[in-house]
């Protein structure tokens, strides 16, 4: 699938890359850590806008679309979430990289 | 008894594969260990890869190498809210074979390389993760993958910029915010001739676009476009620590489309066809930043150790990559020679990246980190610039000023000043 470039929303953008579902979640955010103003912090700077902010105004992760960049944990540290790269041989497969 | 190889390598990048094939190329047993479905499928680069300083290391690999377009146009285009300046360097004395640099894509360049260490008797695993390494004592001995110990004479640590292993080794503590940048990017296609057409190369040859200014809204990072050769890399690296105190908050992807919209870039892709989409962490802390390079029983590579370079109108990682992986190659084998693989047998790495030419820059760059967080690089010089050259080639309805009463009034005291006393000192770490 390939789109004109120009007219792409994010959601079309990560529907070209190529990703193979894992069984288990490799990003949490710790227990007790949910109301950490960081969290709010990162929401803008994951590239795949996995972050977002509920109507109760806590922030949720959503892993589909994860690109494994490792920016939240850079942004947050490892207090406030445990990041884990997914087993082999699945998440993201780029194909140009 | 069990299986143990001289060297297991985790991650199948640049610097895992550059000490596999060395190793290997040595007669040495190497096991490399790659997360990815194939080498490459968890690489991003720019990118742009120098090969000057790597060429004799793999003499053999670069004439069937996977590389894309030969860079022979520098460009940097800075940009203010409305306005650019786009400068271009080319010279045909150096256009020519052999060229300096090459637009790569990583999923091509490493799987060919991964087979070339094949080739050369290296053994390489995919889809499978180091969970963990294999101690005795402070010794590492090994790694574990899938719940099974793996052991080695030495762990040789690729996994890249997070480098979660290398943590684990107790090497380095995870990165802070302000040493870290992150790449996004978008893979557009657009076939050979238009990229010819709107980089005014011919068919192989190719350039790099950097853009510095109001994309990354005043704040650490650039823009690139580079040419490869049926499509172009196009994306924003954003300083991390930066972009978290964006005020107001703007989404990364959403700088990374306003980016792509802006006229100068627009242009460029247009009818191209965006068919990946990618990001990942950059080190940008430079020398001072570092992991430790070697420990008992235990070595460390190419972003796993931090070894990048942001030097402003260059920027550098994947030759470090290589080399670093080929010096710790080397180092596995001298210590061989003595079955001496602890710490101290091991420090001969330390020495050999030392005298190469990775250190040395490192070295050379030093005070550039410090000095591209000077947020005017990004605000005021590129408006400065617009302005000026507004005012030099604008025609009033009234009389026109001459260029140099055009030059006076930009330049003022106060700039002058702005110039010598904020700034220069930190432009000459560039």
């Amino acid at each position: 699938m390939s789109v004109e470039s120009t007219a792409l929303g994010l959601a079309a953008k990560l529907g070209l890359n190529v990703f193979k579902e894992g069984e288990s979640f490799h990003i949490r955010i710790n227990p007790g850590q949910e109301g950490n103003a960081l969290l709010k912090k990162v929401i803008s700077v994951c590239p795949s806008a996995l972050y977002t902010i509920n109507d109760n105004g806590e922030v949720n992760l959503c892993e589909d679309g994860c690109l494994e960049c490792g920016t939240c944990r850079i942004a947050l540290g490892i207090e406030v979430i445990d990041w884990q790269y997914p087993e082999g041989g699945t998440g993201v497969q780029y194909r140009f990289g | 008894m069990e299986e143990s190889f001289d060297a297991i390598i985790v991650g199948g990048g640049l610097s895992g594969l550059a000490a596999a094939y060395t190793l290997a190329a040595a007669g040495k047993s190497a096991l490399v260990i790659e997360r990815g479905d194939y080498c490459g499928a968890k690489n991003v680069t720019g990118g742009r890869m120098y090969l000057p300083p790597i060429r004799g290391l793999f003499p053999e690999i670069w004439d069937k190498a996977p590389l894309e377009r030969a860079i022979v146009h520098e460009e940097l285009c800075m940009i203010s809210a409305t306005g650019s300046m786009l400068m271009r360097y080319s010279n045909e004395a150096v256009a020519k074979e052999p060229y300096e640099s090459y637009t790569v894509l990583r999923a091509n360049f490493d799987r060919f390389f991964a087979k070339r260490a094949e080739r050369k008797g290296a053994q390489i695993i995919t889809k499978a993760k180091v969970e963990n390494l294999c101690f005795e004592g402070d010794r590492i001995k090994g790694v574990v993958v899938g719940g099974e110990k793996l052991y080695a004479n030495v762990v040789i640590i690729c996994d890249g910029a997070l480098s979660l292993i290398a943590e684990k080794a107790g090497l380095r503590k995870p990165g802070n915010k302000k040493d870290f940048a992150v790449g996004i990017k978008e893979l557009i296609e657009l076939d050979e001739e238009r990229v010819n057409e709107r980089f005014n190369v011919v068919d192989g040859q190719g350039a790099a676009r950097l853009f510095m200014g109001d994309i990354t809204r005043g704040k650490f990072g650039g823009g690139f476009i580079y040419a490869n050769k049926g499509s172009v890399s196009l994306g924003l690296v954003l300083g991390i620590a930066d972009l978290m105190d964006l005020e107001p908050a703007v989404a990364a992807p959403d700088l990374l489309d306003a980016f792509k919209k802006r006229s100068e870039v627009a242009s460029i892709i247009k009818g191209g066809q965006t068919v990946e989409y990618s990001a990942h962490v950059i080190p940008e802390g430079g020398y001072k930043k570092l992991s430790a390079f070697s420990g008992n029983g235990v070595l460390v590579c190419g972003d796993a150790a931090g070894l990048a370079l942001n030097a402003g109108i260059t920027v550098r990682g994947m030759e470090y990559a290589m080399a670093s992986g080929y010096y710790a190659a080397q180092a596995v084998i001298k210590a061989a020679e003595s079955n001496f693989f602890t710490a101290e047998g091991l420090k001969c790495y330390d020495r050999m990246l030392d005298e190469s030419f990775i250190i040395k820059d490192h070295l050379t760059y030093k005070g550039t980190p410090h000095a591209l967080e000077n947020h005017r690089l990004y605000t005021y010089y590129p408006e400065f610039v617009t302005n000026l050259l507004g005012n030099l080639y604008s025609m009033p309805e009234g009389p026109k000023q001459r260029a140099v009463q055009s030059v006076k009034k930009a330049v003022t005291p106060g700039v002058i000043w702005n110039i010598l006393r904020k700034d220069l000192g930190g432009l000459s770490k560039l």
